[in-house]
């Protein structure tokens, strides 16, 4: 356990906290531009002015 | 419309559950009422008995007669109208209560008997918070949620009676709350005063909150979950982690209304505000956003400006404001890498807040001529505006010179307020603005003069407490830290309130004025639902309405 000090634990914290914030990030961006999702993205900015009156139950 | 009979007929066994809950929750009041020997435990194991007996009633006529049916076909809007009663209902106690407590700090013997212990500044001061966050605020996330979350699946709710559940439950809660604060019961966590029996019901009820959500999202029929829902799951979600690890706490006895934390000390400190800014961060502003998200496109008829920009939006608003918590314990005995850590998380939320209220703002793109006609767009996207100020002035106390001069002043009540009544405040109305015509089935509001005055009331009475605060804030914290050649403190403390006794003044007029604009709100909404309704039922399958007539 020598080795466990309270700056060994930091800086793997900052460290893996750096890597995982900028991976989620990263992530984040990533899906965002996705030239795949952009269709159904433009749809989905669109979906609250599609009104339904009532639920969908078929389908 | 086609009604499906043979699925409705169906045995209603989730209000069978909640029936036989209801019961085995009576029996367990009375007993606990009956063999406590804590006198503030009994009271409130009255209240526990009144409502589940009267549930109990309600549900019996219920059964019997048929109700409790959940046709697939239709959305469940009962429980949202009575949200949105409830919501309005709540909006004018709590903001009453503010009005109240700001008067006894500009006058101190208003409103004080010393025989009505109740009354004092102490007991009504979190009856006015809890009111305002939990009450109005609580109850404005529960029905909008579930009016948003049906629309956007295009799926009725799920749970059948269980959001009936969800939504008189939490009733109940505030009430306890509520009655719990003026008797004394109370831990003396900011924001989380409701001790630890209040704490539980409130977790039943949320857990049935987060199933009924994630049950309409389970049976969706639109492919993908709308950014609206992750907002608001990410606030039902994290409000459950929050509520739970924060109120971890021994009670003195099984049968006592008293409680001790788990946690004391630096650590007790870091887990309230670890909670207390996250209650802002989920409860005031990730559930709003959620609301902005689906009622600014919706009223403007103008599609979100970036959906992109909205995803990016969210995951990094959730991941960074669950570490700014330290910046209310700066210069305390937590650690001041702990501090300056929160301080860094503060400032680098300026993005995410700027990039939501930049993408709400400019929704508005090409319809901002509404804004000049529409009492009630004008009042979102001035909650948008509010939303962003209110971001950008956060951070900048969260800097530890700054806050070493606006800390424990009236600067921190002012910014809390430019976002409780500006942000969330407004954004609620418009909200409700909406809501009321389209769950009744009116054409439009009863008058938008009305609304008009509520607007400009209403906003004028921010400014007013903002700007008093600003000054009082400032002064106070100038007037703390001014010495003498000789190295006193120049000023007394007492010096220092009486010092703000006309900002003081001129706060309690700006809440009387935000209060006068709720009271014109709730008699316009009044006077909308009791107007005829734009067309009768059978009427289903004609033209659809102007109303719905958006592409």
């Amino acid at each position: 356990m020598s080795g466990l000090t309270y700056e060994t634990v930091a800086q793997i914290a900052q460290q893996g906290g750096l890597i995982y914030f900028g991976a989620v990030f990263a992530g984040g961006v990533a899906y965002a531009l996705w030239p795949k999702n952009r269709e159904a993205f433009q749809r989905l900015a669109h979906l609250p002015l599609q009104d339904h009156e009532d639920p969908d139950v078929e389908a | 419309m086609t009604t499906q009979s043979a699925q409705t007929d169906a045995a209603p066994l989730n209000a069978v559950l909640l029936y036989a809950l209801t019961g085995l929750l009576a029996f367990g009041a009375l007993m606990a009422t009956a063999f406590s020997d804590d006198r503030l435990f009994r009271f409130h194991g009255w209240i526990f008995i009144a409502a589940f007996v009267t549930a109990l009633s309600a549900m019996t006529v219920g059964l019997s007669s048929g109700r409790f049916r959940s046709p697939q076909d239709q959305y469940a809007d009962g429980v949202v109208r009575a949200g949105v009663i409830a919501t309005m209902f709540w909006a004018i106690a709590g903001l009453l209560a503010g009005v109240v407590i700001a008067a006894q700090l500009s006058w101190p013997t208003i409103f004080y008997f010393p025989e009505a212990g109740w009354l004092n500044f102490g007991r009504l001061r979190p009856l006015h918070t809890s009111g305002v966050i939990f009450a109005f605020g609580g109850n404005a996330l529960i029905a909008t949620s579930f009016y948003v979350v049906q629309r956007t699946c295009r799926a009725r709710l799920a749970g059948g009676a269980w959001p009936w559940f969800v939504f008189w439950g939490y009733q109940l809660f505030i009430v306890l709350a509520a009655t719990g604060y003026l008797a004394g019961i109370t831990q003396s966590r900011e924001y989380a005063e409701p001790e630890w029996y209040v704490d539980l019901w409130l977790t039943v009820v949320w857990v049935a909150y987060l199933l009924v959500f994630l049950g309409t999202i389970w049976k969706r029929k639109e492919p993908h979950i709308y950014v609206a829902n992750w907002f608001y799951l990410a606030f039902i979600v994290t409000i459950a982690l929050l509520h739970v690890v924060n109120n971890l706490a021994m009670p003195v006895g099984l049968l006592n209304s008293h409680s001790y934390s788990l946690f004391a000390g630096v650590q007790d400190a870091l887990i309230q505000w670890w909670y207390g800014h996250n209650a802002v961060g989920f409860f005031l502003t990730a559930g709003f956003l959620a609301m902005m998200y689906y009622f600014v496109p919706k009223r403007a008829e103008r599609p979100v400006y970036s959906y992109r920009l909205s995803i990016v939006h969210f995951w990094s608003l959730i991941f960074i404001y669950i570490w700014a918590g330290p910046h209310h314990l700066h210069y305390t005995a937590l650690p001041q890498w702990a501090q300056t850590l929160g301080m860094t998380f503060s400032i680098m939320l300026w993005m995410p807040s700027w990039g939501g209220m930049i993408n709400g703002l400019m929704t508005l793109s090409g319809a901002w001529d509404k804004l000049r006609t529409d009492p009630v767009l004008r009042m979102m996207a001035v909650s948008i505006a509010f939303y962003g100020m209110s971001t950008f002035e956060g951070p900048l106390m969260s800097i530890r010179e700054v806050n070493a001069l606006s800390h424990y002043t009236d600067w921190t009540i002012g910014h809390v307020h430019s976002g409780a009544l500006g942000w969330v405040g407004f954004i609620s109305f418009g909200a409700l603005y909406c809501l009321v015509p389209w769950l009744w089935k009116k054409d439009r509001l009863y008058s938008n003069a009305l609304a008009e005055w509520h607007f400009w009331i209403a906003t004028l009475g921010i400014v007013l407490y903002i700007c008093a605060m600003w000054v009082s804030g400032i002064m106070e914290g100038l007037m703390w830290r001014e010495y003498t050649p000789q190295g006193f403190l120049a000023n007394s403390f007492v010096e220092t309130v009486s010092a703000k006794h006309i900002e003081n003044v001129i706060r309690t007029l700006g809440g009387l004025m935000y209060l006068s604009g709720a009271l014109i709100m709730s008699y316009n909404l009044w006077r909308t639902i009791r107007m005829p309704s734009q067309a009768p039922v059978a009427q289903a399958a004609g033209p659809a309405p102007a109303l719905v007539a958006a592409e």
